[in-house]
């Protein structure tokens, strides 16, 4: 069986003005339906791109990026979105939920892009909080939550339409040690129980150790 | 939940903001429509005129009369169907700030040649029965508390003398353009009593309205009507009753070409306060927006957010505005003196386009920001800082 992702010879620069700089280098990787993988590394090492390269919202400069046997890079961008809202939960340093909707409408959201109808939607997004153990804060409003059940509406909101692949950016960053760990607990049953493969961003080694492997950028290569 | 929720929700973010935007659009749509109220008004004596029906005047001004006797020549030209004539009578009724038309007018083809002005035939024949009979509009009629029978007295000034008219008929205006403020006495009793003074206005009449069988000849027979007093003691102008209008209202004709211009100016203002208040909306979401494209959301899911969020305003605004013209237009109406506007009223043009523009600005305004968080990347998005 072919590894459920599978970058080839990536690189990746940014342009500012007229200079080309190279943040990805030649990286080639794969990761295993099912694995659990700590992607780790200084700061500006290139990380958050190789993690967004993945994820279908950014393009390589050079190389592909094969996930569940589609290729990336061959798709337009109205194909790219569809596939991000059917394959991809995204989880972000700094959760990304909606002010103006409660915990249950953020987790609703992406199920706006499915063919559910309202109340399947419904039942879909307090199932989702439930698992993450909100579902006695459904109509709270993101200000109303602390960090840490942000970060949890988020998660739900990343699983809740069963995707391919989970990918999280520094996930624990923005939370104190007691929260963190309830994330990261979450993120490993979600791991061992249904077999969700993630993709987890991080420079904290506490929170690398949770994955089962862990690899490391320096200066856009992979070591 | 919708996607209609969150554009909803994201109108409600900025209470404070929403509500000034929205309050600008409409008191700019009130604004809008009271100006064109106002320039219709003014082009309502134009647009009421009929194509049909020529003014014959004299050749040097309005205020000379013209020979009785021009009458039957007149009538005799080939086209020319039924000819009527009238009198400035002016005079002042109870003071003077009551102003409406006071005409003495040719009772046997007046209401011919102007069939807008529709008179129950049986008051029509009391009023041709009775020399010092009149008829008044419906809305002087209203106005005055006017009944048949009740008595008019008018303080004569181009006319010396005190007057009185005896309300044998009230007429109710056809068209909306009809003006509904008229006064008409028989031009006969005028006529007697400048015999009874030996007054030098015996003979006399103030201008011609002829009708005429095919628009068309307008100008044929204008010209044939004026040849035949060419070179007399007072030769006359004609021209179609619209060409007249324009020429008795041009001297206003300036100001209410700026009114014109400027109603169409205050929804250029509108665009400009909505595509304001949008842009800064869209520019402070644009983490958001990036949020929602890496969901799936695509480029025109965030153009449907912007636009619908634009819209609401608009609309809400609009419809604000529309509402408050109606008792506004009502109570301009009540401020101005009497009869400055015979024909006051929003035309439902003016409806259609306020509500029109309306729609078109909220669609307009949301362009900009729209255009861009549509075409801003999702990874230039996400590291945004607002
Ligand atoms: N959109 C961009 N435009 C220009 N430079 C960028 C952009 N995104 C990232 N970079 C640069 O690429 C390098 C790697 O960034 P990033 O992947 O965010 O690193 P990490 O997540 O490992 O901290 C940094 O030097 C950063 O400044
Ligand atoms: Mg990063």
């Amino acid at each position: 069986m072919p590894p459920l992702i599978e970058i080839r010879n990536v690189s990746k620069s940014y342009r500012r003005e007229k200079l080309e700089i190279p943040v990805l280098r030649n990286i080639s990787l794969e990761i295993g339906a099912g694995d659990f993988v700590a992607l780790m590394g200084p700061s500006g090492s290139g990380k958050t791109t190789l993690l967004n390269l993945i994820a279908g919202i950014d393009r390589p400069s050079a190389g592909s990026v094969v996930v569940a046997g589609t290729d990336l890079t061959e798709l337009s961008e109205g194909e790219l979105a569809e596939w991000r809202a059917r394959h991809v939960g995204f989880i972000f340093q700094f959760y990304n939920l909606i002010p103006v909707l409660t915990a249950v409408e953020n987790v609703e959201l992406p199920l706006l892009l499915s063919g559910l109808d309202k109340p399947e939607r419904r039942e879909h997004a307090e199932a989702a909080l439930a698992i993450v153990g909100l579902g006695d804060r459904m109509d709270h409003y993101p200000r109303q939550l602390s960090g840490g059940q942000e970060q949890r509406v988020a998660i739900a909101r990343a699983i809740v339409t069963d995707p391919t692949i989970l990918v999280a950016d520094e996930p624990t960053g923005d939370l104190d040690k007691n929260s963190a760990e309830e994330v990261l607990g979450l993120m490993d049953r979600l791991n061992r129980e249904i077999a969700k493969t993630i993709l987890m961003v991080t420079h904290d080694p506490h929170a690398a150790e949770r994955a089962r492997s862990i690899r490391r950028l320096d200066k856009g290569e992979l070591v | 939940m919708e996607l209609l929720k969150l554009i909803w929700r994201n109108t409600l973010r900025h209470k404070l903001r929403s509500l000034l935007t929205a309050v600008g659009i409409a008191v700019a749509v009130l604004a809008f429509m009271l100006l064109r109220t106002v320039v219709t008004a003014w082009n309502a004596g134009v647009e009421a005129s009929a194509a049909n029906r020529l003014i014959t005047r004299h050749a040097v001004s309005f205020v000379f009369p013209l020979p009785y006797a021009y009458r039957d020549r007149i009538a005799r030209v080939p086209g020319v169907e039924r000819v009527t004539f009238a009198v400035w009578f002016s005079g002042v009724y109870i003071d003077k700030n009551q102003f409406f038309a006071r005409l003495a007018v040719d009772s046997n083809s007046f209401f011919d040649v102007y069939p807008e002005f529709l008179v129950p035939p049986d008051q029509l024949a009391a009023f041709k029965r009775e020399r010092n009979a009149c008829i008044i509009g419906s809305e002087i009629a209203q106005r005055y508390n006017l009944k048949i029978g009740d008595v008019m007295p008018l303080e004569g000034d181009i006319f010396p003398g005190r007057w009185e008219f005896v309300v044998r008929g009230i007429y109710r205006p056809r068209d909306k353009t009809t003006d509904p403020t008229s006064m008409l006495f028989h031009w006969q009793y005028l006529e007697e009593q400048a015999r009874k003074e030996k007054s030098s206005r015996e003979g006399q009449v103030g201008w011609y309205v002829s009708r005429i069988t095919n628009p068309d000849e307008a100008g044929a027979l204008s010209a044939s009507i004026d040849a035949l007093f060419a070179n007399s003691r007072a030769e006359t102008k004609t021209e179609t009753e619209r060409a007249f209008q324009q020429s008795f209202l041009s001297s206003m004709g300036s100001v209410m070409t700026a009114m014109d211009v400027m109603s169409f100016v205050i929804i250029g203002i509108i665009l400009l306060v909505l595509a304001n208040t949008m842009i800064m909306a869209a520019r402070e979401r644009t983490h958001e927006y990036a949020v929602l494209k890496t969901l799936g959301f695509t480029a025109r899911h965030i153009f449907v957010l912007i636009t619908g969020e634009s819209l609401i305003l608009s609309v809400i605004g609009s419809a604000i505005g529309l509402t408050v013209a109606f008792p506004a237009v009502e109570g301009f109406q009540n401020a101005l003196p009497k009869g400055w506007f015979p024909i006051f009223y929003i035309e439902p043009r003016t409806i259609v386009f306020g509500t029109i523009a309306g729609v078109a600005v909220g669609l307009i305004a949301a362009l900009i920001p729209a255009r861009r968080a549509m075409s801003i990347r999702i990874v230039e998005g996400l590291r945004y800082i607002g």
